[in-house]
C-alpha cells in the first residue's frame, strides 16, 4: 500500500500536465490508469471518505427510510401533538400530529432532488456556454462576462425572488430550472479562461486544421480536458444549490406546498426554535450536515482530480515535518 | 489614479441602472396587484379598481412606467406604494436600520476573518488552525437560516442560566423603552448583538479561508526571507511586508462578499424581526408590488457597487503598481 501511495505522491508533485498518462509512474504488477490513481487519492482523503459516505446514506435515507417508517407526512397521529422525540415518533411531532421523521424525509428528498437536477443542469450549461465563449470570443464572450458581473450586482435570491409570483402554484420542477438558469455563470467565467489556454494547445490546433467543425473541437478536445473541473463544480453546486432552494423556500418563494422541502419546514419552525426545538433541529441538521459533507467531498475530489493545486501545501507539510524531526 | 477610479465609478452606476431596471421590469411584468385587490371579498367596485389601476400607472407600457418612477427617484421620490402610501417616507428609516446592521456585520467579519485567517496561516497545521478550519467548514455550510435561530436558542439558553433578559432576539428597540441616552444605548446594544452575530460569523468563516491561503502563499515567498534576513523581527516582517501583499487579492472578494452579506441581511431581519429592507423586499413581493420591490433593488445595487468601488481604492491604496499606473 505505501508504494502506491508514495506513487500518488510523485504523481501529485510532478504531475503538472494532469490527464496525461505520464502522470502514473508504471507499476511492475499492476498498470496505473489515471481513474485507478484519482480514485486512490480519493480514498486517502478521510474527510471526504466520510463526506461521500453520508450523502450516499442520505439519498438512501431519504428515499428508502419513509417506507420503513409506519407513519407517513399525509397522516397525523391524534394522541400526540407536539411531542418531543420518543419511541413512537423519533424525531417528535408538529401541532397538527404529523410524525417529523416523515416530514423531514419528504422534505429531504426534495432537497436532494433539486440539488441534483439543478448541479448537473446548471454545470452543462457553464461548460457548452463558457467553452463557446472562450472558443469564439467576440459578442458571445462580450455578453458573457457582463451577465456575470450583473449578476454580482443583482443577486440570482433577488431575481428568483421576484418572479415567485409567477410560478407559483406550478410544478417544482420550474424552480429547478430558474436556480440551473442562474447558477451557471460563475463556472461558465471559469470555464473560459480555461478554454482561453485550451486554445493555443498543440492537440486542439492540430484538429482545427485537419479540418474539425468548431462544435466537434469543443465537444470531443474542449470539454472532455476540462472534466476534473467540471466534476468538481458540479459537485460543489449540488451544496449551493441545495442553499439557495431552502433559502427562497424559507419566504415562501421556493418549493410551494403541497410540496415539502428542508427550505420550508425549516421557515415554518424557525419561530418554534427555542419552545420546540425537535421541530427546527431536524430538517435544519439534515441540512447543514449534508452541505458539510457536499464541501468535504468537493475538496477531496479537488485534491484527487487535480494535485497541483494542492501542491504547495503537501510541500510544507512536508517541510515542516522534516523540520519536527 | 484618480482617472481609473472615476472610470470604474461610472461603470458601475450604468450597472446599478440596469439592475434596478431589469427588477422593475421583471416585477412589473410578473406581479399583479390588481388581481390581489379583485380577490377582495366583497369584490371593491369596478371604478374603483380603475382608479387604482391610473394611479399604479399599469394603463402604461413597462418601459413607460420605469421613465415615471426613475425621473421620481432622481427628484428624492421614490413612488407609492400598493396601499398609496409614499415610500420615501419609510426609506429612510429601514434603510438606517439594514445599514447599521451591514456595516457592523462588514466590520466585524472583516476584521476578524483577516485576523483568524492570518493565525491560522501562521500557526498553520497547529491545533488552532485545525480548529479555525473546522469552525469555518461548518459556518460555510450553515446558511443565515439555521444559524440565526440556533444563535436564538443559544441566547434563550444564556438568559435562563443568569435569570434576566440580557440577549434579546426580537426587534431592534424595545417599545416604548424609556430612559436616558446611555440607557436607550444599552437597550439597543442588547437587540444588536445576536443579529451582528448571526451576519459576521459567515463572513468571518468566508474571509479567514481566502486570507488562510493568501497569507499561505506569501509565506512562502522569497521577499520575506529577504525581509527576515536584512534584520526584521519575524513580526514586523510578517505585518508590514507578508500582511499587506496577502491583503491584495483580499480586496477584489470584498465586493463579492457583500452580496452574500446582503443576501444574508434579509433573513437575518427575517429571524429577528428587524424591519429593514432586506423585510420590505419579501412584503414588497407578497403585496405584489413592483415601487418597493425596485426601490429595494436599487438600495442593494448601490451597496454591492459602492462596495466594489471601495474595493477598487483599497486595491489602489494597497498595491502601488495600480497607483503608478
Amino acid at each position: 500500500m505505501t508504494v502506491i501511495l508514495n506513487e500518488g505522491d510523485a504523481a501529485g508533485t510532478t504531475g503538472a500536465a494532469s490527464g496525461s498518462p505520464v502522470d502514473a509512474a508504471p507499476d511492475p504488477e499492476k498498470a496505473m490508469t489515471r481513474g485507478r490513481l484519482v480514485f486512490i487519492r480519493f480514498m486517502r482523503n478521510k474527510l471526504a471518505l466520510v463526506g461521500l459516505v453520508v450523502i450516499i446514506g442520505m439519498y438512501l435515507m431519504a428515499f428508502v427510510g419513509p417506507l420503513l417508517s409506519k407513519w407517513s407526512y399525509d397522516t397525523q397521529d391524534y394522541s400526540a401533538f407536539l411531542e418531543p422525540p420518543y419511541s413512537e415518533h423519533i424525531f417528535g411531532t408538529d401541532k397538527i400530529g404529523t410524525d417529523m421523521f416523515a416530514l423531514t424525509m419528504r422534505g429531504l428528498q426534495k432537497s436532494l432532488i433539486i440539488g441534483l437536477l439543478v448541479a448537473l443542469i446548471s454545470t452543462s450549461i457553464a461548460a457548452v456556454v463558457g467553452a463557446a465563449a472562450g472558443y469564439f470570443l467576440g459578442v458571445a464572450d462580450k455578453t458573457l462576462m457582463w451577465v456575470v458581473d450583473l449578476l454580482l450586482v443583482l443577486p440570482s435570491f433577488l431575481i428568483i425572488a421576484i418572479l415567485s409570483p409567477w410560478f407559483r402554484g406550478k410544478s417544482w420542477f420550474l424552480l429547478v430550472v430558474m436556480l440551473a438558469a442562474f447558477q451557471w455563470m460563475i463556472t461558465a467565467r471559469i470555464v473560459r479562461g480555461m478554454t482561453l489556454t485550451l486554445k493555443e494547445r498543440e492537440f486542439v490546433k492540430a484538429a482545427k486544421f485537419m479540418g474539425q467543425p468548431a462544435r466537434k473541437i469543443i465537444a470531443k478536445h474542449i470539454v472532455p480536458n476540462m472534466a476534473s473541473l467540471l466534476i468538481i463544480d458540479a459537485t460543489i453546486n449540488v451544496g449551493s444549490a441545495v442553499l439557495a432552494e431552502t433559502g427562497l423556500s424559507f419566504f415562501g418563494f421556493g418549493v410551494q406546498s403541497p410540496d415539502v422541502s428542508l427550505g420550508t419546514l425549516i421557515g415554518l419552525n424557525a419561530e418554534s426554535a427555542t419552545t420546540f426545538p425537535w421541530l427546527f433541529l431536524f430538517p435544519a441538521g439534515f441540512l447543514v450536515v449534508f452541505v458539510l459533507a457536499v464541501n468535504w467531498v468537493g475538496d477531496g475530489l479537488r485534491d484527487a482530480l487535480d494535485p497541483t493545486s494542492t501542491r504547495v501545501r503537501r510541500k510544507e507539510k512536508k517541510d515542516t515535518k522534516e523540520k519536527a524531526a | 489614479m484618480a482617472g481609473f477610479l472615476l472610470r470604474r465609478l461610472v461603470n458601475y452606476v450604468v450597472l446599478a441602472l440596469v439592475a434596478t431596471f431589469l427588477a422593475f421590469t421583471l416585477a412589473s411584468a410578473t406581479f399583479d396587484p390588481i388581481g390581489v385587490l379583485q380577490q377582495r371579498n366583497p369584490p371593491p367596485p369596478a371604478a374603483s379598481i380603475e382608479a387604482k389601476k391610473r394611479d399604479l400607472h399599469l394603463d402604461q407600457p413597462i418601459p413607460q412606467r420605469f421613465v415615471t418612477w426613475m425621473s421620481g427617484v432622481v427628484q428624492g421620490d421614490f413612488g407609492r406604494t400598493v396601499a398609496d402610501r409614499p415610500i420615501t417616507d419609510e426609506l429612510g428609516r429601514r434603510i438606517g436600520v439594514s445599514l447599521r446592521l451591514f456595516l457592523l456585520g462588514i466590520t466585524f467579519g472583516i476584521l476578524f476573518g483577516v485576523l483568524l485567517g492570518v493565525v491560522s496561516a501562521i500557526r498553520q497545521y497547529k491545533f488552532s488552525d485545525y480548529f479555525a478550519t473546522l469552525f469555518s467548514f461548518i459556518l460555510l455550510s450553515m446558511p443565515v437560516l439555521v444559524l440565526g435561530p440556533l444563535l436564538k436558542m443559544g441566547a434563550q439558553g444564556i438568559n435562563d442560566a443568569i435569570g434576566s433578559n440580557v440577549l434579546i432576539f426580537v426587534g431592534e428597540t424595545t417599545p416604548g423603552f424609556q430612559g436616558n441616552w446611555f440607557e436607550q444605548l444599552g437597550d439597543r446594544i442588547q437587540h444588536l448583538i445576536l443579529p451582528t452575530l448571526a451576519i459576521a460569523l459567515g463572513q468571518i468563516a468566508f474571509y479567514s479561508r481566502y486570507q488562510r491561503s493568501s497569507m499561505l502563499d506569501v509565506l512562502g515567498s522569497d521577499f520575506l526571507r529577504t525581509a527576515q534576513a536584512k534584520g526584521l523581527t519575524r513580526r514586523k516582517a510578517l505585518f508590514k511586508h507578508g500582511l499587506r501583499t496577502a491583503l491584495i487579492p483580499m480586496a477584489t472578494l470584498f465586493a463579492f462578499g457583500f452580496g452574500l452579506l446582503v443576501v444574508g441581511g434579509t433573513f437575518t431581519e427575517k429571524i429577528f424581526t428587524w424591519y429593514g429592507m432586506g423585510d420590505w423586499l419579501v412584503v414588497g413581493i407578497g403585496s405584489q408590488d413592483a415601487n418597493i420591490t425596485a426601490t429595494v433593488t436599487l438600495f442593494v445595487a448601490v451597496c454591492v457597487l459602492f462596495s466594489g468601488w471601495l474595493a477598487d481604492v483599497l486595491y489602489a491604496a494597497l498595491d502601488p503598481r495600480i497607483r503608478v499606473n
